[in-house]
């Protein structure tokens, strides 16, 4: 038999070789799921330090006031807890940046994948990426020093700062996360739609806008939630131009704070680890995460309600 | 009779692809006109930055710290205070995201907690950027005594990068062929050899990619580290990492307090007097130029590398 022509001495190191490399595999496995645990450790303690660190806020402040109350003036001698006007001031800045980045970003996205050449598509991308590339603070330097003093031509008694300008903003820096997420779910759209598109005479914008836009929806609504989640939790745009007193207002002309600006300008001070305005950081952050999660959660229901199966 | 109505139909017919085809040129016109005025938007920003901050733009106020008098502020502070942050978030963030990554391609089986892993990553990448402040501030700063530190900045922005650099690697792991891994196990090699010896040489270039894009990401990130408590006016460097004696390196730099780039930017513009805005501007014509410098490395690596591989 060929295998008692090796001698067990020859074997025996190889085995113990082998024994150490199998070994050493299963060390470096441990450690490798070790690295993946990092994740899911960081949501955990997320979740965990946003509830612990408010719940001393939640023992002062009743979940009435906080959700009801009008006035948030946490640091005044008189506070008053409601974090209705940050939430105002979030959504209306939400909604112009969204105003701008939807319909642009669509526009966009429906050009690079169906009407554009190759060539320019490839070279496009990247760059139009680098506009979700430049940091928050340069984009707040744009909209205070160079869109506000430009608004303010156009619409007289517009205040230095104000929620439209922030928006706006905001708006342009969100257009390549809506343009890209959108423009991969128009490509996934198989190519036998749109030749059974053209096969019927349609055009390439008929095509576009009644086979692949249809196709791809549940696609393009994840691309709006990522530009929603993003523009949400945006900060220092509003932080410095969209100002920093609380305001109970859905107009966009007036200047506001949003839940992020409020977190800033607390941060800003160097508050005591025990004072009320250090936990109402904390809690006026569990909203923003509340109400992140809540545009995802909507956005997984509506992305399978529209999934079209090929 | 019969004729006539033929010939109207084919001209209503013809006319109506016109108007269709002129309805698709017009749209090609209003595509372009929306893509490159975003693309526009982008040139004036660097432009007016550079113009207005040019009066600053020189050695000294890349020399000099923080200073009451416009004219006379620089950034020295700063600039140190990034370069430290980004070495600390590029020495965690790069074993721990590509460690992750081997282990969700190569490693893990498919099961629910698999996919936990999984959903957890993709999760995170949406987390808005102040909340990694806030747990920085709440974990790292109080619960592990880091204090407003260096070291505490370096690890919030390396949490915050994590997902971009697991994706990132995972795609450049993805894109090596099984045969590459077939043939390496056929010859007796264990798994974390095959991952270790031709895997991970093979995603080198997405890996190095995906890095550079996350620190890109983490360089002109100022919510996180202003939550942390940066300080805008420090006017001394954090003590150096270099010794003149045995063992030559110094760790005392992680626990000192810090500015950073986009730090000492906010701090200029939320100033009423423009002369700050000046600053301002010369401080963002640096950060921005940094940041369009790397994104450019990271697209000139990934054609390098994807013009060398042919598998």
């Amino acid at each position: 038999m060929a295998t008692q022509a090796i001698s067990p001495q020859a074997t025996a190191p190889d085995r113990s070789a082998i024994r150490y490399r199998k070994g050493r595999d299963r060390i470096v496995e441990a450690m490798l799921l070790l690295a993946g645990l990092v994740a899911v450790f960081t949501t955990v303690a997320i979740v965990f330090i946003l509830v612990y660190e408010s719940l001393p806020f939640f023992d002062r402040v009743s979940v009435r006031d906080f959700l009801t109350d009008t006035m948030w003036t946490p640091l005044f001698a008189e506070p008053r807890y409601g974090i209705m006007p940050l939430v105002a001031g979030t959504l209306v800045t939400t909604f112009v940046a969204l105003a701008v980045a939807i319909p642009a970003g669509t526009l966009i996205a429906i050009y690079l994948s169906e009407f554009a050449p190759h060539r320019l598509r490839e070279t496009i991308k990247p760059i139009l990426e680098l506009l979700g590339a430049v940091p928050t603070v340069v984009y707040g330097y744009f909209a205070l020093l160079v869109v506000t003093p430009f608004l303010q031509q156009l619409i007289p008694g517009l205040p230095g700062f104000n929620m439209l300008s922030a928006g706006l903003v905001i708006g342009v820096m969100i257009i390549p996360y809506v343009a890209s997420v959108s423009e991969d779910a128009m490509r996934a759209v198989p190519n036998y739609m749109r030749e059974g598109s053209y096969a019927m005479g349609a055009t390439r914008f008929q095509t576009a806008t009644r086979v692949v836009v249809p196709g791809a929806l549940s696609g393009i609504a994840a691309a709006y939630i990522l530009g929603i989640s993003r523009a949400v939790g945006e900060t220092m745009v509003v932080a410095v131009a969209a100002g920093l007193q609380p305001n109970l207002t859905w107009n966009p002309t007036e200047s506001a704070a949003t839940i992020t600006a409020f977190i800033v300008q607390v941060s800003l001070g160097d508050l005591p680890h025990d004072s009320i305005g250090y936990q109402s950081i904390f809690a006026a952050g569990l909203v923003l995460m509340v109400m992140t999660l809540v545009f995802n959660i909507a956005g997984f229901a509506l992305t399978r309600r529209f999934r079209e199966a090929y | 009779m019969h004729a006539v109505t033929q010939e109207a139909v084919a001209a209503q017919l013809r006319e109506d692809v016109n108007r269709r085809k002129i309805l698709d040129r017009v749209f090609v016109i209003v595509g372009l006109l929306v893509l490159f005025s975003a693309l526009l938007i982008l040139v004036i920003l660097f432009l007016d930055l550079v113009r207005t901050g040019a009066p600053r733009l020189n050695w000294d106020f890349v020399t000099s710290f923080a200073s009451r008098k416009a004219e006379r502020a620089g950034i020295l502070a700063a600039w140190v205070g990034t370069s430290l942050i980004m070495l600390v978030t590029a020495l965690v963030a790069m074993p721990v995201g590509v460690a992750a990554a081997i282990y969700l391609e190569e490693y893990a089986p498919k099961n629910w907690f698999t996919a936990i892993i999984e959903i957890n990553v993709t999760n995170l990448a949406g987390v808005p950027s102040i909340i990694y402040g806030l747990l920085a501030l709440g974990l790292f700063v109080y619960q592990f005594q880091l204090g407003q530190s260096i070291a505490a900045a370096g690890l919030t922005l390396a949490l915050l990068i994590l997902p971009i650099v697991i994706v990132a690697t995972r795609e450049a792991i993805r894109a090596v062929p099984r045969a590459i891994r077939e043939a390496a196990y056929a010859l007796g090699a264990t798994r974390w050899e095959v991952t270790r010896d031709h895997v991970l040489p093979y995603s080198m270039g997405g890996v190095l990619t995906g890095m550079i894009i996350g620190l890109s990401r983490a360089i002109g990130e100022t919510a996180p580290i202003i939550t942390i408590g940066a300080l805008s006016f420090i006017a001394f460097l954090p003590e150096s990492p270099f010794r003149s004696e045995f063992p030559f390196l110094s760790f005392a730099w992680l626990r000192d307090s810090f500015t950073a780039m986009p730090i000492q930017m906010f701090n200029w513009l939320s100033r009423p007097d423009p002369d700050f805005h000046m600053n301002a501007a010369a401080a963002g014509a640096i950060l921005l130029g940094m940041t369009l410098l790397m994104n450019a490395i990271a697209i000139y690596v990934r054609f390098r590398y994807r013009k060398k591989i042919n598998w």
